[in-house]
């Protein structure tokens, strides 16, 4: 049986080495590459014909397009309007990633930690510094609820300030561990299937289940980190 | 797990943002707006549309009141032209009414004046006939034979004194 985390395995393509740092185009590089080529062709050539009533291709693009603008206006309000762009691109990159993951073979990048992290890490900071650029040094006020006494000032602010500071942990964490241990059961139960010889249909018919529900879970995943990064954005706007 | 490997770090953080980046700029500059437009157009369309079939709901509308105003006028009209049939009607029946009736007064009235006549005829008659008789009646009684004014004074008489 193969090793179920062989799948995670990065391999470099092209090394490339720039001042002492490996840069190398590696496999999940080019399924990086081959998403954006994909949600980018995808994108533009559904709504070519902008037809007024529009074929398939171009319904599923415009539902994608109205389901981010509608989670914007809804979570964060008329002012989330110019991170429309943003938030859309995360999703479509974040959504791409995972389904392209679930054809066997092809290398899912979401289930890197680093990558769900790199991610989280550019809507933790671009919060912040929203947050801060909109309400100044108020924005502290975030660590410290209104109405708190003074005295639990002691307890709450580095409650808050842990809880703040764990959002890109969590999100980060969320998606990658989702995305991990999905192939791995997949994979798993894949060895079951030819151990087991004949009685591999049992396993089979589970792994069946299980790929509608991975599938499910890629599209619920780009789903949820998207809303959290709505969410964010809608306190740093908003305050609370 | 290849996932906590730090070797590739730098690599996937670098390519990430590449292609993100990339992304962003071509979704945000390209992609986006051509469907936002499809979408803004269809809504127009739908606008205009609506807007369209709210004006002719309106000139239908508008049409349905002039035509019941016409109905209700002509109903009024008609209603008017009965009436007015029917009180020619009545004024002429009772024109001919009152006709009939005077008509029927002035018989009466004739009537009564002839039998009047007749009946002073009668009784003019009725001296003549009643001496005839006293006259008739004596001869053949008493065999006297009396003349015509003796037998016409005593009826006269016998008359006034019955009245």
């Amino acid at each position: 049986m193969a090793n179920p985390v062989e799948q995670f395995r990065i391999e470099p393509l092209v090394p490339l080495e720039v001042g002492g740092v490996n840069l190398s185009f590696t496999n999940s590089a080019l399924v990086m590459v081959l998403s954006i080529c994909l949600v980018t062709v995808f994108l533009t050539m559904s709504v070519r014909g902008r037809a007024l009533v529009p074929g398939r291709w171009q319904s599923v693009a415009e539902v994608l397009y109205e389901f981010v603008a509608n989670m914007i206006r809804d979570n964060v309000g008329a002012k989330g309007r110019k991170y429309f762009p943003f938030i859309f691109t995360l999703f479509m990159f974040v959504l791409f990633g995972n389904m392209l993951g679930m054809i066997p073979y092809v290398f899912t990048y979401t289930s890197h930690i680093i990558v769900t992290f790199g991610l989280a890490i550019v809507v933790f900071i671009g919060v912040t510094i929203i947050g801060f650029m909109t309400h100044g040094l108020h924005y502290l006020r975030m660590f410290f609820p209104h109405g708190a006494p003074l005295a639990t000032a002691i307890i709450l602010v580095p409650i808050e300030l842990i809880s703040y500071c764990s959002r890109p942990f969590s999100l980060a964490i969320r998606l990658f561990a989702n995305m991990t241990v999905g192939h791995i059961i997949l994979k798993v139960m894949a060895g079951f299937v030819v151990a087991l010889g004949v009685f591999g249909i049992v396993p089979m018919a589970f792994l069946g289940g299980v790929t509608v529900l991975e599938f499910g879970i890629a599209l619920l995943q780009a789903y949820v980190f998207t809303i959290l990064s709505c969410i964010y954005l809608h306190d740093a706007i908003h305050m609370h | 797990m290849p996932q906590f490997d730090p070797h590739f770090f730098a690599s996937q953080l670098f390519w990430l943002y590449a292609c993100f980046i990339v992304l962003y700029v071509v979704l945000s500059a390209r992609a986006m707006p051509k469907i936002g437009e499809v979408l803004e157009e269809r809504q127009r369309k739908i606008d205009d549309n609506l807007d369209k079939a709210g004006q002719l709901k309106a000139e239908a509308e508008a049409a349905v009141a002039i035509y019941e105003k016409a109905l209700a006028e002509s109903r009024a009209e008609a209603q008017r032209v009965l009436r007015a049939g029917a009180d020619a009607l009545s004024a002429q029946a009772e024109a001919r009414q009152k006709e009939v009736g005077e008509r029927l007064a002035a018989e009466v009235r004739s009537g009564e004046a002839r039998i009047t006549a007749a009946k002073q005829e009668a009784l003019a008659n009725l001296r003549d006939m009643a001496a005839d008789v006293a006259k008739t009646a004596m001869a053949k009684l008493t065999g006297v034979t009396i003349d015509d004014r003796a037998a016409q004074a005593a009826v006269t008489a016998a008359l006034e004194e019955s009245r």
